[in-house]
């Protein structure tokens, strides 16, 4: 018997009750939204449930939101049941003010270079990583590049000529 | 059939052949005087030993430029070598990112004087299209720079003739600049001893 997206949704509201929101299927993979003190209860609960086995972990990301007061940054995880080849996917949300969130490294060793990424480009605090640092940017870098909080173009600069730059 | 020899040995076709006039100098009968510094410079711009930094598109450019077609050998810098401790001239070509900084400027420390610097493309000259958080905005934020060249990428005839304008400046150059005040001043904005 093939996973359906249904079963799915069923295990986890019959485990977790009415904490996951906004189910959605858009193009057939499941998503939710996860309160942000949960997520490692759920991703331990996808991954030994004998039924789900989400044992492997595609890819974990953020997004900010600039325009959600209080909600402004989501860290979103991508599962995959490579038995039934089903994925799923959830965010959890946080607020940028104090973005801590629980590190799945312990669950997935995959996370640990994800969660470095997240932390070097949204500047998400992952709470008991083992190495929670910069990885692709130089380490003197002071700010999270890919928050939206910067203009694109730096309009102070005065060597770069406009004219000769298109703008 | 074997294909002629011709065009280096016989002038066929009329073509004017140039031939460079000597420095400025006193001759006689079977001697010639001049300043060593033009003779230096002769020497020195004729046999330049580029170093090629290439990152990206540009180094591609180069490449054509150094094979058969374009033959940058036929301006002495047949030798190109990749250990700066041997290398004149620092070719930088391509996207240098901030976290490749250091890494250039460790490599034009390593290198032994004289040195010069020619910066290939929009990338290299003033970060091109990439005004971005993790591109640096021109190589002469870190190092100086001889000769720039504008294009992204340039054509193997700009890179010809920005080697030419680093010919120009290789064989005018005073031996003693590098142990002038100026120089001194200048190496020490930007940090280097």
């Amino acid at each position: 018997m093939a996973l359906t997206n249904e079963t799915i949704k069923e295990r986890l509201t019959a485990k977790f009750g009415d904490l996951l929101t906004n189910f959605e299927e858009p193009y057939g993979m499941l998503s939710f939204e996860a309160p942000k003190d949960q997520n490692l209860k759920l991703l331990q609960f996808l991954y030994d449930d004998p039924e789900l086995r989400f044992q492997f972990l595609t890819t974990l990301c953020a997004v900010h939101y600039p325009d959600q007061k209080g909600r402004e940054l989501a860290v979103v995880y991508h599962l995959h049941n490579l038995q039934d080849n089903v994925r799923i996917r959830f965010k959890v949300f946080t607020d940028i003010t104090t973005p801590d969130i629980f590190t799945a490294t312990n669950l997935y060793a995959a996370a640990n270079w994800m969660e470095r990424e997240t932390y070097d480009f949204f500047g998400v605090n992952f709470i008991g990583h083992p190495n929670l640092k910069r990885i692709l940017n130089v380490d003197e870098m002071d700010y999270f590049p890919m928050r939206k909080e910067f203009p694109l173009e730096d309009g102070t600069r005065i060597d770069k000529d406009d004219a000769m730059f298109g703008r | 059939m074997a294909r002629p020899v011709q065009y280096n040995v016989k002038n066929e076709g009329g073509k004017a052949i140039h031939t460079v006039a000597p420095p400025e100098g006193y001759t006689g009968e079977g001697f010639f005087t001049t300043k060593l510094s033009d003779v230096v410079g002769l020497a020195r711009k004729n046999s330049l030993w580029p170093l090629p930094f290439a990152t990206s598109c540009c180094g591609i450019e180069f490449m054509a430029t150094m094979g058969a077609h374009y033959d940058l050998a036929r301006f002495g810098a047949e030798r190109v070598g990749f250990s700066p401790r041997q290398c004149d001239l620092l070719m930088v070509m391509g996207t240098i990112a901030k976290k490749m900084g250091p890494v250039l400027r460790q490599v034009y420390l390593q290198m032994a004087e004289p040195r010069w610097v020619l910066s290939m493309g929009a990338c290299a000259s003033s970060g091109g299209i990439f005004d971005t958080y993790s591109v640096l905005q021109g190589i002469d934020q870190i190092i100086p720079v001889d000769v720039y060249i504008p294009g992204c990428p340039p054509r193997p005839e700009a890179v010809l003739d920005g080697f030419m304008k680093i010919q120009e400046l290789v064989g005018k150059e005073s031996i003693r600049r590098r142990n002038g005040e100026q120089y001194k001043q200048l190496m020490e904005s930007y940090g280097i001893q």
